[in-house]
């Protein structure tokens, strides 16, 4: 089956659950950057996690199939419509040949996930097919979607329709707040630094893309200079360089770098904060190490109770 | 030794602060020991100048568990369980219209350009890690006779394949991206090719040779990378 492409909107790229192993060759993981979202709309369509497809940030895309599919939309609360009409999030939705689907801009939410049932069939590019745009990697040809573009997918057999009976709220808080571990360099900001860290709030900035997330807000202060000797960066290390506002680092982030790096977003907390919106603000929470392998394995549980819930 | 947390999967292994070939070497050897025990959880690992950067699973292993496994391995990290380092030669051509600063360089440093040539050609370089950017090299082994601060004014764009000098340290620019190195030349080798079946040509630990070319070599061996038909040095 094919995927025709009639508008790409801003931003839309294949991604599947990344490609591990490569940072110590300067390679990112990439994958989506709200996973959870991403798990979700795979699930609903009966594939495997790891199946590719699309995440789109901001406007979705206009597509045609040539065939009977099954898809799903999760993630920001963007307008999903099939041949003009309206059709739902967080469910299944079957495809006749020759239907056309438009994924709008999201009300509420940045980054939407489409599942395509058998998954986007790409090649696999050092065990992966999730594009990383900026190092011409992955998905297709290495770059973001196009209008005209084509994307084969496997066939399979149908699957039934399900839908979560809640699905879960993406977005849209007043306040999103983001956990977060102290260090590595923690040490290298003043006591102040690290309460400005963990009592402001910050704005999302329309500068930040999958590589990071710009951050503004009250200064952090650092003790001794801002730099360091580059080390490797993780994902969601939030990097405060000399003017003192936050950079957290995400899924197509540099494999390492020389900015002092306060804290580190937990990783169940990454996806809610891709859906921040540029003009929106979050806060800081500080756990510990413990913690938040505590609360990891919530979420897990959490992600597992929706996929129980899911009808028929 | 300092274990730091990176968040909830990944912890930072910090041997020393400093940029040394003694430290960067107990850092590759206790990545290569980690990789070669298999350590439980371990997924991934990035190695760095002074420290190494270890990605975990955890639901196979605990924070403290691991950092112990660590720290019990760390005392064998020497040079002695390093494999053989892989010797690899990089054509590079040092003219003017390449090398955007070399006259600027010598000029700064008071030697004539084939003499920072010969200097900057003739050493054997040490690849710390490789970061940053996809395939970049960050390699100790400069002479210090050629030690410069960087630029004052970090370029906003360095063309790929441009090698530089800064501080203490030679880099490679592996893609189009900004930097504050002296530039004194290029190499017509991709160190970084999304389309190769691997992308990345060098590895941390290699030894680095650069081999001085001229103009017309560069651009045939710049024609046979595009074909896809060179064959770099590496023994």
């Amino acid at each position: 089956m094919t995927v025709r492409i009639l508008d790409a909107g801003p931003l839309t790229t294949v991604q599947d659950l990344g490609r591990a192993g490569h940072l110590r060759y300067g390679i990112p993981p990439s994958g989506p950057l709200d996973r959870e979202s991403f798990l979700l709309a795979n699930r609903l369509v009966g594939n495997d996690a790891a199946a590719a497809g699309l995440e789109c940030t901001y406007m979705g895309p206009r597509f045609q199939v040539d065939r009977a599919c099954a898809i799903a939309v999760t993630g920001a609360a963007a307008p999903v419509t099939v041949n003009g009409a309206a059709a739902p999030r967080w469910t299944t939705i079957m495809l006749g040949a020759g239907d056309t689907v438009r994924v709008g801009a999201p009300r509420v939410g940045v980054l939407s996930y489409i599942a395509f049932s058998g998954g986007l069939d790409l090649a696999m590019i050092l065990g992966s097919r999730a594009t990383y745009a900026r190092g011409r990697l992955g998905g297709l040809e290495g770059r973001a979607l196009r209008q005209g573009d084509a994307l084969d997918v496997r066939d399979g057999p149908l699957p039934a329709v399900r839908s979560l009976a809640t699905p879960p709220s993406v977005g849209g808080e007043a306040e999103t707040i983001v956990r977060v571990v102290l260090g590595p360099q923690a040490d290298r900001f003043t006591d102040e630094g690290i309460r400005t860290l963990l009592g402001a709030t910050y704005e999302m900035t329309q500068q930040s893309d999958r590589m990071g997330a710009r951050l503004r807000g009250p200064r952090i202060e650092h003790t001794r200079g801002h730099d360091i000797i580059s080390d490797g960066i993780a994902l969601g290390s939030i990097q405060v360089p000399g003017d003192g506002q936050p950079i957290v680092l995400l899924v197509d982030r540099q494999s390492t770098g020389g900015y002092t790096k306060i804290a580190t977003v937990c990783s169940f907390d990454i996806g809610r904060l891709g859906q921040v919106k540029p003009g929106q603000r979050l806060r800081f929470a500080a756990v510990t190490v413990d913690e938040a392998h505590r609360l990891l394995r919530e979420s897990e549980t959490f992600l597992d109770g929706l996929l129980r819930e899911e009808r028929a | 030794m300092r274990f730091l947390p990176a968040g909830d999967l990944a912890v930072s292994v910090e041997f020393a602060e400093e940029i040394s070939v003694e430290v960067n070497t107990r850092v590759r050897a206790l990545e290569f020991l980690i990789r070669q025990k298999g350590l439980t959880g371990v997924l991934e690992t990035v190695p760095t100048f002074r420290s190494l950067l270890v990605y975990y699973d955890p639901h196979a292993v605990g924070y403290e568990a691991l950092c112990e496994a660590i720290a019990e391995l760390a005392p064998q990290a020497s040079t002695t369980v390093l494999p053989p380092a892989r010797a690899v030669e990089l054509p590079c051509c040092y003219d003017t219209e390449l090398g955007l600063d070399l006259e600027a360089a010598a000029e700064r440093l008071r030697l004539p350009v084939d003499e920072l040539v010969r200097l900057h050609s003739a050493a054997e370089y040490l690849v710390y890690f490789i970061g940053f950017t996809p395939g970049l090299p960050y390699m100790a082994g400069m002479p210090e006779r050629i030690h410069l601060p960087r630029l004052e004014t970090p370029r906003t764009k360095v063309p790929a394949q441009s090698v530089g000098i800064g501080a203490t340290q030679c880099c490679i620019y592996s893609v189009e991206s900004p930097g504050g190195y002296w530039i004194l030349g290029k190499t017509p080798l991709r160190l970084y090719d999304p389309e190769a079946p691997d992308p990345v040509l060098l590895r941390p630990g290699d030894r680095v040779r650069f081999r001085p070319i001229d103009r017309a070599e560069y651009e045939r061996i710049a024609a046979q990378v595009e074909a896809r038909t060179f064959r770099p040095v590496i023994a």
